[in-house]
Order: structure tokens, then sequence, then C-alpha cells
């Protein structure tokens, strides 16, 4: 299991990266693994709103749907169009495979760094 | 297998229509530009593709179905056999209710004797399943808050252990859903509850037993936070199975209830219908119930709309045979029956969990109502057996797989709900079964990767067959 150090991680296992002012999100390679083989990606637009802790959008495995928590409050910029005919990609690398690119952060939830987040998952029962 | 498309020469259709007696009628622009290719079998040959489809699918009728909060249980046939009388299958909806004064009584009595079931007043038959039931039930919701003025209400709590269904239903119907989660213990946590109810909350959906198969022993703590903060109460009857005859809905709070009379009351189902999902409800709300009621007039009875209908949900009464399978299920258990009924089917799942024990770990280690989850969390961290794999090895034994990786708040979910309705025997092979499996399988786990090995196709590419689903055939080009 990878946990690149220069990410930022949140409890419901999603990742952020940091370019400037903006973030990228994306689902983390302990959250891929327990989903299993993903078959749908549903994103916001360009522009929605997002609130920390709400969904931003979902995954379907051949197992079940899941949410994608926002981990931020702010505006989403861009999305990964690619992924919604490949959603393979977060299964396949999904460090690579960011999700959203949000601006206008103007709160953001406590995030665990990547060290922190190992120990998280571990725990995980 | 080939497919009945694939079968067959050209010429050799069976004429199953008579010669067209009616004179053609031009239908201009929408006529076909070719001819509808249909498939030119005989008719021996079109009778043996379906029984060999037959020969490969799995029902009750051919071996155990522990397919959790499904309820497969066995229906008896006598009922079948009722709902095929001409009687009954040769009336049509417009027919002056005067000629058809038996059905509206099958369809009196039968809401009488669900709503004393369910503790509930009055009972509409027009959803056709569960889902539609639950739709309904929130459509009633509104249609409430609505006659009170009490617009503001637009948040459906519903907890993430629930059926996909309701927040699907809720969604549907104009509500956001507010995911309550789980205690430690599978059922709903009460501080969260009370956070969450509040004056924008029209109501709460909740089935009890719990998707864990757990009975939530707070339920009149929870209906009274729900009804303190003003919102209403939904029951979903996915679960009615456990305590049918024992425990009412309508007792513990709730004010609108949905039932699955195709599971819970003698039709069989999993086979894409028809089904029957209607909806009660107490008195303060049968004003706004949907399509018409059978009312008692003296000796006879009329339908009659309720006053502040929502309107229709479906054409005419719903599913008429399958209330009339019901009522005659009804009849044959009786009062002493029904909770007989219920008291098996929690027993043979305490029964089945606990000959799993020692094996298996239970997600919830306490004794359960009509069904129990199995959790395959540590053999899939240690040895890499999943909940799919114990699933997919158990085809090779002639049984059906339990319900996986649902509910959703459990990892490596196996969830098992024997019914009532299996012998003694079937619970005690079936345990030993799903336990030499497991063995095998941490002796040597690569093997049970492997399996099935004896079905008809083995292990399916899942993942291609949801990203690209071919669905439709195409005759090869000539």
């Amino acid at each position: 299991m990878n946990f690149p150090k220069d990410l930022k991680y949140s409890k419901s296992h999603e990742w952020v990266k940091q370019e400037g002012t903006q973030i990228l999100v994306g689902l983390t390679d302990y959250a891929q693994d327990a989903l299993g083989d993903l078959v749908f990606v549903n994103l916001p637009e360009p522009g929605d709103a997002l609130r920390a802790g709400e969904a931003l959008g979902d995954v379907e495995s051949v197992k079940a749907v899941s949410d994608i928590i926002s981990p931020v409050d702010g505006t989403v910029a861009e999305i990964n169009e690619t992924l919604l005919d490949a959603p393979e990609t977060i299964n396949q690398s999904p460090y690579e495979a960011w999700l959203i690119r949000v601006k206008d952060i103007f709160s953001e939830e406590d995030l665990m760094n990547a060290e922190e987040y190992e120990s998280f998952c571990a725990a995980q029962t | 297998m080939k497919l009945i498309f694939e079968l067959g020469t050209d010429g050799q259709g069976t004429d199953l229509l008579p010669e067209c007696d009616v004179p053609k009628a031009d239908p201009g622009p929408f006529a076909r530009s070719s001819a509808v290719r249909l498939p030119q079998v005989s008719e021996v040959e079109l009778s043996r593709h379906y029984a060999a489809l037959a020969r490969r699918a799995h029902g009750v009728s051919d071996g155990f179905y522990p397919l959790g909060s499904c309820t497969m249980k066995y229906s008896p046939k006598i009922n079948e056999e009722l709902a095929s009388m001409r009687e009954f299958t040769g009336i049509h909806p417009l027919q002056p209710e005067d000629s058809v004064q038996g059905c509206l009584e099958v369809l009196a009595r039968c809401e009488t004797m669900l709503c004393e079931i369910t503790g509930m007043d009055s009972m509409s038959f027009q959803p056709a399943a569960g889902a539609h039931g639950e739709f309904t039930g929130l459509l009633l919701i509104r249609a409430y808050h609505k006659s009170r003025g009490d617009e503001q209400r637009r948040k459906i709590i519903v907890p993430d252990s629930a059926h996909g269904t309701n927040p699907a239903s809720a969604a549907m119907a104009g509500y956001e859903v507010v995911n309550l989660p789980s205690g430690p213990d599978g059922c709903v946590d009460l501080d969260a509850l009370k956070q969450a109810a509040d004056e924008k909350t029209a109501g709460l959906m909740l089935t009890n037993p719990n998707t864990v198969g757990l009975f939530d022993r707070n339920i009149l703590d929870i209906t009274k936070i729900i009804h303190d903060a003003g919102g209403l109460c939904y029951y979903d009857g996915a679960n009615m199975n456990a305590i049918m005859g024992i425990a009412r809905p309508g007792d513990m709070g709730f004010d609108i209830v949905h039932l699955n009379l195709h599971k819970t009351f003698s039709t069989p189902h999993g086979g894409g219908g028809p089904g029957s999902g209607p909806v009660g409800c107490k008195a303060s709300l049968s004003r706004f119930l949907p399509g018409f009621l059978p009312n008692p007039c003296g000796s006879r009875y009329s339908l009659k709309r309720p006053p502040n209908s929502i309107g229709d949900v479906k054409a005419f009464y719903g599913n008429f045979l399958v209330v009339l399978k019901a009522y005659a299920y009804l009849l044959e258990l009786g009062k002493e029956g029904i909770p007989e009924a219920a008291r098996n089917a929690v027993l043979n799942a305490n029964y089945m969990m606990s000959l799993l024990k020692g094996h298996f770990q239970a997600a919830y280690d306490r004794p359960c109502m009509h069904e129990f989850v199995i959790t395959l969390e540590q053999e899939k961290k240690t040895s890499g057996i999943s909940a799919a794999d114990i699933a997919k090895a158990l085809l090779d034994h002639g049984i059906h797989p339990p319900t996986m990786y649902f509910p959703l708040i459990v990892q490596e979910a196996l969830m098992i709900e024997p019914t009532e309705t299996e012998p003694r025997e079937t619970l005690e092979e079936a345990a030993k079964v799903m336990n030499q499996i497991l063995d095998e399988a941490q002796k040597e786990p690569s093997t049970i990767h492997l399996q099935p090995l004896h079905t008809p196709v083995r292990r399916l590419d899942e993942v291609a067959a949801a990203r690209r689903p071919i669905v439709c055939y195409e005759y090869p080009q000539e």
C-alpha cells in the first residue's frame, strides 16, 4: 500500500495535493483497494460549490456505490474528464488519477499527513 | 449455449397466430422499413431452449436460497392455483362493481388483516413493489406537511445501513436525504438522531429489524424523537417476516408502512414480478392514500377515492392477483400460523448462525432476528479469502450465495437469511458446506479463487459487464 509523503489525507480516504492556492482531490490507494474494481465515476460540474464533509460525487464498484467526500469548502475549478470513460485509472494509479481541482478554498477539514494516515488505515478493522 | 436468435433456419417458424381477418391499415410514415426479424424455430426447439435455460437457473424449487434481506422463502403452490382461477383472471378493472363484489371483498378483507398485522388503519394496494411503496409513502409524508402549510420540511433521515432504495425513493420524492451513521452496535445512534432531527425534518425511514438483522431496542425513543421534531416515521416492511404477528410497526410509533407481499406473503419473487407493495397508514393520513379503496356499504362494497388522495401511483387497483395470494396465505396460516412462521424464521437464522460460529466471524455477536451478517474482513487481510470467494464456491454445491457486500457498514459482508420454510437438515448441510469451504480455502487459499468449477459459466468479468454491457443481439451482416 502506497502513502505518498507530499499529500494530505482525509478520514474518508481522499487525498489532497496542494498546487499553489488550488488543490487536487483524489481517492487513496487504500480506498481503491477496499472499493474493488471501479466501473463508474460521477463528478460535479466546474463552478459547483463544495462543502467540507459533503459528497462531491460518487464512485461505483462491482460491490457498491460510495460517496466521495469533499475535504474542503470551495469551488470546483476543473474535473478530470478522462476518468469518466476510464474509471479503472483510479485502480491502476490512484495518486495520478485526480478527480477534481478546487479553487477559492475558504476552509479545510483537519487532514492527516502520510504517516498519520498510514496508521489510521492500519487501525481500521 | 446459443441464443434464441442463433437457433433455427429460415422458414422453420411456428404459426402461433391465426390468419389476420381484419382489413390491413396503412400506417403511412410509421411503417417499418424492414421486416421484423423473429427467431425461426419450431415449437419443440423453442420448448427445449427455455427448458435448457431453466435448468441453468437456480430458484427456491432447486435448492437453498439464503439471500439476505430478500426472504426467498417457499411460497405455497396452492396459492398460485387460486390466483389462476378463471373467476379472478377473467375480470376487467372497468367492470361494474356489482359484478366483482367477491374481488372487492378480497381487497377489503386483506386490508383489514394486513392493517391488524402492521398496526395501521388503512391501506392502498396500488403500489406494485417495495420501492414503489416507499415512494408512495414519501408522497403521503409530503401531502401531510403540505396540508398543514408546513412546507419548509425538506429533509428525510435515512440510516447508513438502510436499503439503497430508501435514499433513492426520498430523492425521487424531491427530498434532501440526511444520512445517519449507525452506532457501533449496528443500530440507530440516538444522539446523532437528536442532532439531525429538527424543524426541517419531514420524516425518518427505518427498517426494524434493521439490515444487520437486529431489532432496534430503542425504537420507541427513535420514533418519539422524530415526532417531537414534527416529522413522520416511515417503516420499510422489507424485514416484516421477522416480526409478523408478534410486533407491530404501528405500536412502535410508525405512521406509514409498506409491505412486500411478493416476499413476505406468498408471492415468489426475484423473477421480475409482478409484485405488490401496499402502503398502510394511521387514520390521520388515510385521506391522502392513492387509488380507490373498497368501502363497505351495507352488504356490498364500493370503491371510493380518499378525499385528499395524492392521486394514482399505478393503474386501477395494483396487482390484484398478488393481493389474492396474500389473502389466501393469511387464511391458511391464521393468527397462530403467522407468528409461528416469524418465530421459525428467527429460530432458523439463529441456529444457522450458531452452526457457523467457530469458523466465521459474526458482524454483531448477539442473537439475531430473521437474518445475520458475517464478515470475512480478517480472512481477506490474512489469506486473501473474500466474501465473494465464499459466495462463488457455494455455487458448486447447489446453494445460492447469501447477499454479498451489503449492508455497506460491514466490510466483506455475507448476509444470510434462511427463512422459516427450510428444514433443519438443509441448514445443517449448508453450514457444513460453508465451514468446509473456509477450512479448505485456509489450507490452500489459491484454490478458492478458481471456484466455481462445475457451473455453466464460472467467474464472470463483472467489471466488463458493468462498463461495456452488451444487451442487444446483432444479426450477422449478410
